[in-house]
């Protein structure tokens, strides 16, 4: 369950920005979640709700922003779409996409007070 | 449990020696910041506030400590993953009989309880760090400079960092490793690298042991070297058994060749 490690490391970025941007409450906070990144969206949920008890974001929402894959082919270029990170092109059927999107996982932006 | 606050969430062991009985040496490193925040009771007007920050960020700034001070000290760092049992001390075991003669080398050991596999390695004669996550599922680069800080450097050498068995969780981990090494067994099923695939996708060389058992099992290695190769297509792959010794050579030609980049 590293969701919970990532849920902690994601509360240390907002307990970061409040002191550097001056605010002490939480009311929402958006995370991007890429489709191909090891994040179960269900469990990041779980662990959020946990983590935030007595901090600064104590009862916020969570808002899950889901990003598409992307893959680019190594050996024709192509680019397009994918949901695992092991689909074959689907111009020249090799393997060995690179991922140019959909695996970052990130503290978007939070509303605070 | 925590020594500071009593709370159990986070019950991180490091434990150089072997598990000592006296009160308090087994005092827990606590990995989660005891501030109490009270929520403000401003009325200040609600504002977005734009951060665009990975959540990894504090984990990667922690790795790239441990990467400049491997890199300093001239230290081949290798992190070693897999699910349990499929041999990734048995693989350690061997290989520091083979190399203990000819560089320093020293192994930190990640599991969630006990110190048997670091009292596997210290059998060897090679010192061994043991970290107990206790309910963590993997080792984070902060655990891996908390270890190193207590250990004596394998300058000019290898170190090995075997972590929790688990093929899910250590992959968004970068503890500051030259390279990751996945380890697939033959008693396991060959379509892992498909199920699992963030793991074999984030590793440099896949391991494939427990070789000597393929006369008895229907394990078709050729879709298993396929399967992980369609997930990471530069994945370098050897068949090896550290029961045996098949495959060794390999391997240790392999190691010699990141040493040989790192030093």
């Amino acid at each position: 369950m590293h969701e919970m490690s990532l849920a902690e490391s994601a509360l240390d970025v907002i307990k970061d920005a409040s002191g550097k941007q001056g605010f002490k409450r939480v009311k929402t906070v958006w995370l991007e979640i890429g489709k191909l990144s090891c994040v179960e969206k269900d469990a990041m949920r779980f662990c959020f709700d946990a983590v935030i008890k007595d901090s600064l974001a104590e009862g916020a929402k969570l808002e899950i922003v889901e990003t598409e894959g992307q893959g680019r082919c190594t050996q024709c270029g192509n680019e397009m779409q994918i949901a695992t990170l092991y689909e074959a092109c689907s111009k020249c059927g090799s393997f060995g996409l690179q991922v140019i999107a959909g695996d970052a996982m990130r503290v978007k932006e939070l509303e605070v007070e | 449990m925590c020594m500071t606050c009593g709370c159990g969430t986070s019950e991180v062991l490091i434990r150089g020696k072997q598990a000592r009985k006296a009160a308090g040496a087994d005092t827990p490193l606590h990995f989660r910041p005891h501030t109490a925040e009270v929520p403000g009771q401003d009325n200040e007007a609600k504002r977005i506030v734009k951060l665009e920050q990975d959540i990894l960020a504090k984990n990667d700034g922690f790795a790239d400590n441990n990467r400049r001070l491997f890199s300093a000290n001239r230290i081949l760092a290798l992190n070693l993953v897999s699910s349990p049992g499929s041999g990734k001390t048995s693989i350690l075991v061997r290989t520091l009989q083979t190399l203990k003669d000819d560089m320093p080398l020293a192994v930190i050991e990640g599991d969630q309880q006990t110190d048997n596999d670091a009292e596997r390695i210290r059998a060897t004669g090679v010192e061994a760090m043991q970290i107990n996550t206790g309910k963590g599922c993997h080792l984070d680069a902060q655990m891996v400079e908390r270890a190193v800080q207590q250990m004596t450097l394998p300058q000019h050498g290898m170190l090995f960092i075997e972590n929790v068995g688990n093929l899910v969780c250590p992959a968004a981990f970068d503890l500051g490793e030259a390279a990751k090494v996945v380890v697939l067994s033959v008693t396991e099923g060959e379509d892992k690298p498909l199920k699992y695939p963030d793991m074999f996708r984030a590793a440099k060389l896949m391991l494939l042991n427990k070789c000597d058992l393929l006369p008895y099992l229907a394990f078709d290695v050729a879709r298993a070297e396929e399967y992980a190769r369609r997930v990471n297509p530069g994945i370098r792959i050897i068949r090896i058994s550290a029961t045996s010794g098949e495959g060794m050579p390999e391997w240790l030609d392999w190691l010699a060749v990141q040493h040989q980049a790192a030093a």
